[in-house]
Protein backbone atom coordinates (compact mmCIF):
# COMPACT_ATOMS: atom_id res chain seq x y z
CA UNK A 1 0.00 0.00 0.00
CA UNK A 2 3.17 2.24 1.02
CA UNK A 3 4.53 1.46 -2.49
CA UNK A 4 1.19 2.07 -4.15
CA UNK A 5 0.92 5.78 -2.82
CA UNK A 6 5.16 6.20 -3.71
CA UNK A 7 4.14 4.95 -7.24
CA UNK A 8 1.07 6.88 -7.77
CA UNK A 9 2.93 10.20 -6.45
CA UNK A 10 5.78 9.72 -9.43
CA UNK A 11 3.09 8.80 -12.05
CA UNK A 12 1.50 11.91 -11.37
CA UNK A 13 5.02 13.76 -11.33
CA UNK A 14 6.17 12.46 -14.60
CA UNK A 15 2.37 13.41 -16.20
CA UNK A 16 2.21 16.39 -15.30
CA UNK A 17 6.29 17.26 -16.22
CA UNK A 18 5.51 15.40 -19.43
CA UNK A 19 2.77 17.96 -20.17
CA UNK A 20 4.86 21.03 -19.29
CA UNK A 21 7.26 19.89 -21.31
CA UNK A 22 5.32 19.20 -24.06
CA UNK A 23 3.42 22.70 -23.82
CA UNK A 24 7.25 24.30 -23.57
CA UNK A 25 8.11 22.61 -26.81
CA UNK A 26 4.61 23.93 -28.52
CA UNK A 27 5.57 27.15 -27.53
CA UNK A 28 8.49 27.02 -29.67
CA UNK A 29 6.88 25.13 -32.52
CA UNK A 30 3.46 26.32 -33.41
CA UNK A 31 3.39 28.78 -35.91
CA UNK A 32 0.06 30.09 -35.04
CA UNK A 33 0.50 32.47 -31.92
CA UNK A 34 -3.42 31.09 -30.72
CA UNK A 35 -2.06 27.47 -30.62
CA UNK A 36 1.48 28.78 -28.87
CA UNK A 37 -0.77 30.33 -26.19
CA UNK A 38 -3.11 27.07 -25.61
CA UNK A 39 0.43 25.12 -25.23
CA UNK A 40 1.55 27.64 -23.07
CA UNK A 41 -1.73 27.48 -21.39
CA UNK A 42 -1.18 23.74 -20.66
CA UNK A 43 2.26 24.41 -18.67
CA UNK A 44 1.13 27.19 -16.82
CA UNK A 45 -2.01 24.28 -15.87
CA UNK A 46 0.38 21.37 -15.43
CA UNK A 47 3.21 23.64 -13.30
CA UNK A 48 0.18 24.28 -11.16
CA UNK A 49 -0.39 20.84 -10.29
CA UNK A 50 3.49 20.25 -9.52
CA UNK A 51 3.03 23.30 -7.36
CA UNK A 52 0.08 20.95 -5.59
CA UNK A 53 2.76 18.32 -5.58
CA UNK A 54 5.09 20.40 -3.53
CA UNK A 55 2.39 21.22 -1.21
CA UNK A 56 2.59 24.95 -2.11
CA UNK A 57 -1.40 24.72 -2.48
CA UNK A 58 -1.69 28.85 -2.13
CA UNK A 59 1.22 29.72 -5.54
CA UNK A 60 -0.75 26.92 -7.23
CA UNK A 61 -4.33 28.90 -7.15
CA UNK A 62 -2.38 32.03 -7.62
CA UNK A 63 -0.60 30.34 -10.93
CA UNK A 64 -3.96 29.51 -12.24
CA UNK A 65 -5.88 32.95 -11.18
CA UNK A 66 -2.69 35.34 -12.47
CA UNK A 67 -1.25 33.13 -15.42
CA UNK A 68 -4.32 30.85 -16.79
CA UNK A 69 -6.43 33.53 -15.81
CA UNK A 70 -4.86 36.89 -16.19
CA UNK A 71 -1.72 36.57 -18.75
CA UNK A 72 -3.15 34.37 -21.04
CA UNK A 73 -6.54 36.10 -21.55
CA UNK A 74 -3.86 39.16 -22.00
CA UNK A 75 -1.81 37.47 -24.59
CA UNK A 76 -5.31 36.31 -26.19
CA UNK A 77 -6.95 39.81 -26.47
CA UNK A 78 -3.22 41.52 -27.99
CA UNK A 79 -3.56 38.16 -30.80
CA UNK A 80 -6.78 39.46 -31.44
CA UNK A 81 -6.33 43.11 -31.58
CA UNK A 82 -2.90 42.76 -33.75
CA UNK A 83 -4.70 40.35 -35.92
CA UNK A 84 -1.78 38.17 -36.99
CA UNK A 85 -3.07 36.88 -40.05
CA UNK A 86 -3.77 39.99 -41.72
CA UNK A 87 0.30 40.64 -41.50
CA UNK A 88 2.59 39.55 -43.39
CA UNK A 89 3.59 35.98 -42.58
CA UNK A 90 7.87 35.36 -43.24
CA UNK A 91 9.90 32.49 -41.77
CA UNK A 92 9.32 31.54 -38.48
CA UNK A 93 12.77 31.43 -36.74
CA UNK A 94 15.80 33.38 -37.03
CA UNK A 95 17.85 30.66 -38.61
CA UNK A 96 21.27 31.82 -38.22
CA UNK A 97 20.37 32.70 -34.54
CA UNK A 98 19.98 28.81 -33.73
CA UNK A 99 23.72 28.04 -32.83
CA UNK A 100 24.00 31.28 -30.52
CA UNK A 101 20.24 29.78 -29.04
CA UNK A 102 22.55 26.41 -28.24
CA UNK A 103 25.18 27.91 -26.87
CA UNK A 104 23.12 30.29 -24.34
CA UNK A 105 21.08 27.74 -23.57
CA UNK A 106 24.26 25.19 -22.79
CA UNK A 107 25.92 27.72 -20.66
CA UNK A 108 23.17 28.85 -18.47
CA UNK A 109 22.58 25.28 -17.62
CA UNK A 110 25.41 24.89 -16.92
CA UNK A 111 25.67 27.66 -14.71
CA UNK A 112 22.21 26.51 -13.20
CA UNK A 113 23.22 23.04 -12.85
CA UNK A 114 26.52 24.12 -10.43
CA UNK A 115 24.26 26.65 -8.55
CA UNK A 116 21.81 23.14 -7.81
CA UNK A 117 25.02 21.39 -6.99
CA UNK A 118 26.38 24.09 -4.62
CA UNK A 119 23.15 23.99 -2.96
CA UNK A 120 22.44 20.01 -2.37
CA UNK A 121 26.17 20.29 -0.45
CA UNK A 122 24.69 22.77 2.15
CA UNK A 123 22.92 20.82 4.77
CA UNK A 124 19.06 20.03 4.19
CA UNK A 125 16.08 21.30 6.40
CA UNK A 126 13.15 19.90 7.02
CA UNK A 127 10.47 18.85 4.79
CA UNK A 128 7.22 20.08 6.24
CA UNK A 129 3.75 19.90 4.36
CA UNK A 130 2.12 21.63 7.72
CA UNK A 131 4.46 24.81 8.49
CA UNK A 132 4.43 26.70 12.30
CA UNK A 133 5.51 29.75 13.07
CA UNK A 134 6.00 30.63 16.64
CA UNK A 135 5.51 26.58 17.17
CA UNK A 136 1.86 26.99 16.02
CA UNK A 137 1.04 24.82 12.71
CA UNK A 138 -1.27 26.14 10.38
CA UNK A 139 -1.97 25.61 6.22
CA UNK A 140 -0.15 26.76 3.54
CA UNK A 141 -1.98 29.81 2.47
CA UNK A 142 -2.00 31.26 6.44
CA UNK A 143 1.50 30.86 6.82
CA UNK A 144 3.01 32.00 3.29
CA UNK A 145 0.42 35.52 4.65
CA UNK A 146 2.03 35.42 7.70
CA UNK A 147 5.73 35.23 6.03
CA UNK A 148 4.93 37.57 3.63
CA UNK A 149 3.23 40.58 5.41
CA UNK A 150 5.69 40.64 8.71
CA UNK A 151 9.10 39.13 7.17
CA UNK A 152 8.21 40.62 3.55
CA UNK A 153 6.30 43.15 3.84
CA UNK A 154 9.01 45.95 2.49
CA UNK A 155 9.34 44.00 -1.12
CA UNK A 156 5.58 43.52 -1.06
CA UNK A 157 5.16 47.42 -0.71
CA UNK A 158 7.91 47.62 -3.80
CA UNK A 159 6.03 45.36 -6.00
CA UNK A 160 2.94 46.77 -5.60
CA UNK A 161 5.14 49.93 -6.83
CA UNK A 162 5.74 48.26 -9.95
CA UNK A 163 2.78 46.98 -10.67
CA UNK A 164 1.51 50.54 -10.88
CA UNK A 165 4.30 52.08 -12.98
CA UNK A 166 3.45 48.50 -15.47
CA UNK A 167 0.03 50.01 -15.38
CA UNK A 168 0.64 53.35 -16.29
CA UNK A 169 3.09 52.26 -18.83
CA UNK A 170 1.03 50.13 -20.24
CA UNK A 171 -2.29 52.27 -20.31
CA UNK A 172 0.20 54.93 -21.88
CA UNK A 173 1.62 52.74 -24.99
CA UNK A 174 -1.61 51.51 -25.32
CA UNK A 175 -3.45 54.87 -26.14
CA UNK A 176 -4.36 56.05 -29.42
CA UNK A 177 -2.21 58.90 -30.83
CA UNK A 178 -3.91 61.76 -30.59
CA UNK A 179 -4.12 63.97 -34.01
CA UNK A 180 -2.36 67.23 -34.09
CA UNK A 181 0.10 65.69 -31.67
CA UNK A 182 3.41 64.65 -32.31
CA UNK B 1 10.88 8.51 -5.01
CA UNK B 2 10.42 11.99 -6.61
CA UNK B 3 13.21 14.47 -5.28
CA UNK B 4 13.90 17.82 -5.26
CA UNK B 5 16.09 16.72 -7.98
CA UNK B 6 13.51 15.89 -10.56
CA UNK B 7 11.73 19.48 -10.07
CA UNK B 8 15.18 20.88 -10.81
CA UNK B 9 15.54 19.08 -13.74
CA UNK B 10 12.33 19.64 -15.17
CA UNK B 11 12.32 22.94 -14.38
CA UNK B 12 15.94 23.26 -16.58
CA UNK B 13 14.22 21.51 -19.40
CA UNK B 14 11.57 24.09 -19.35
CA UNK B 15 14.12 26.57 -19.19
CA UNK B 16 16.43 25.90 -22.10
CA UNK B 17 13.30 25.77 -23.77
CA UNK B 18 12.20 29.07 -23.10
CA UNK B 19 15.40 30.40 -23.99
CA UNK B 20 15.55 28.88 -27.06
CA UNK B 21 12.04 30.40 -27.90
CA UNK B 22 13.60 33.71 -26.80
CA UNK B 23 16.53 33.38 -29.12
CA UNK B 24 14.96 31.84 -31.98
CA UNK B 25 11.53 32.65 -32.58
CA UNK B 26 10.62 35.98 -34.61
CA UNK B 27 7.26 36.54 -33.61
CA UNK B 28 7.60 39.21 -30.57
CA UNK B 29 4.02 37.46 -29.16
CA UNK B 30 5.94 34.14 -29.11
CA UNK B 31 8.83 35.50 -27.22
CA UNK B 32 7.26 36.82 -24.41
CA UNK B 33 5.33 33.83 -24.09
CA UNK B 34 9.15 32.08 -24.12
CA UNK B 35 10.37 34.36 -21.37
CA UNK B 36 6.57 33.62 -19.44
CA UNK B 37 8.06 29.65 -19.47
CA UNK B 38 11.88 31.12 -18.09
CA UNK B 39 9.77 32.76 -15.21
CA UNK B 40 7.64 29.46 -14.67
CA UNK B 41 11.32 27.97 -14.30
CA UNK B 42 12.20 29.99 -11.66
CA UNK B 43 9.53 29.63 -9.83
CA UNK B 44 9.22 25.65 -9.68
CA UNK B 45 13.07 26.36 -8.75
CA UNK B 46 11.87 28.57 -5.69
CA UNK B 47 9.40 25.78 -4.84
CA UNK B 48 11.05 23.07 -5.49
CA UNK B 49 14.01 24.46 -2.74
CA UNK B 50 11.12 25.68 -0.67
CA UNK B 51 10.65 22.19 -0.18
CA UNK B 52 13.48 21.05 0.09
CA UNK B 53 14.70 23.40 2.91
CA UNK B 54 11.35 23.72 4.58
CA UNK B 55 11.73 27.31 4.14
CA UNK B 56 8.63 29.57 3.57
CA UNK B 57 10.52 32.40 1.83
CA UNK B 58 10.76 30.08 -1.35
CA UNK B 59 7.08 30.60 -1.51
CA UNK B 60 7.05 34.25 -1.03
CA UNK B 61 9.46 35.00 -3.88
CA UNK B 62 7.38 32.82 -6.14
CA UNK B 63 4.43 35.17 -5.37
CA UNK B 64 6.79 38.16 -6.17
CA UNK B 65 8.03 36.46 -9.69
CA UNK B 66 3.90 35.87 -10.29
CA UNK B 67 3.94 39.83 -9.73
CA UNK B 68 7.07 40.85 -11.89
CA UNK B 69 5.41 38.01 -14.63
CA UNK B 70 2.23 39.90 -14.84
CA UNK B 71 3.87 43.41 -14.83
CA UNK B 72 6.47 42.59 -18.04
CA UNK B 73 3.17 40.84 -19.57
CA UNK B 74 1.05 44.16 -19.70
CA UNK B 75 4.53 46.62 -20.16
CA UNK B 76 5.15 44.00 -23.41
CA UNK B 77 2.04 43.60 -24.92
CA UNK B 78 1.52 47.18 -24.34
CA UNK B 79 4.76 47.14 -26.55
CA UNK B 80 3.52 45.49 -29.19
CA UNK B 81 0.31 47.20 -29.41
CA UNK B 82 2.38 50.32 -30.16
CA UNK B 83 4.90 48.25 -32.67
CA UNK B 84 1.83 47.14 -34.63
CA UNK B 85 0.74 50.83 -34.45
CA UNK B 86 3.76 51.98 -35.72
CA UNK B 87 5.08 49.54 -38.67
CA UNK B 88 2.65 47.19 -39.10
CA UNK B 89 4.55 44.11 -37.91
CA UNK B 90 5.21 41.82 -34.85
CA UNK B 91 8.82 40.15 -36.44
CA UNK B 92 11.36 41.37 -34.20
CA UNK B 93 13.83 41.51 -37.10
CA UNK B 94 11.90 43.71 -39.20
CA UNK B 95 12.41 46.10 -36.54
CA UNK B 96 15.32 47.59 -37.13
CA UNK B 97 15.37 51.68 -37.21
CA UNK B 98 17.62 52.55 -34.41
CA UNK B 99 19.87 49.22 -35.65
CA UNK B 100 23.35 51.38 -36.69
Amino acid sequence: MDALVTYFGAIVFYTLAALAVAGAAGVIGYRNPVHAAMSLLMTFLAVAGLFVLLHAELIAAVQILVYAGGVMVLFLFVIMLVNVRTLPTEEKYVRRLLPVAVVISVVLVALVLVGVWAAFRAPAGPVAALVSVEGQAMGNTEAVGWSLYRDYLLPFEVVSVVLLVAMIGAIVMGRKEKEGRT
Amino acid sequence: MITTTHYLVLSLILFGLGVTGVVVRRNFITVLMSIELILNAANLNFIAFSRHLGDLSGQVFAVFIITIAAAEAAIGLGIIIALVRLKQTVQLDQVNVMQG
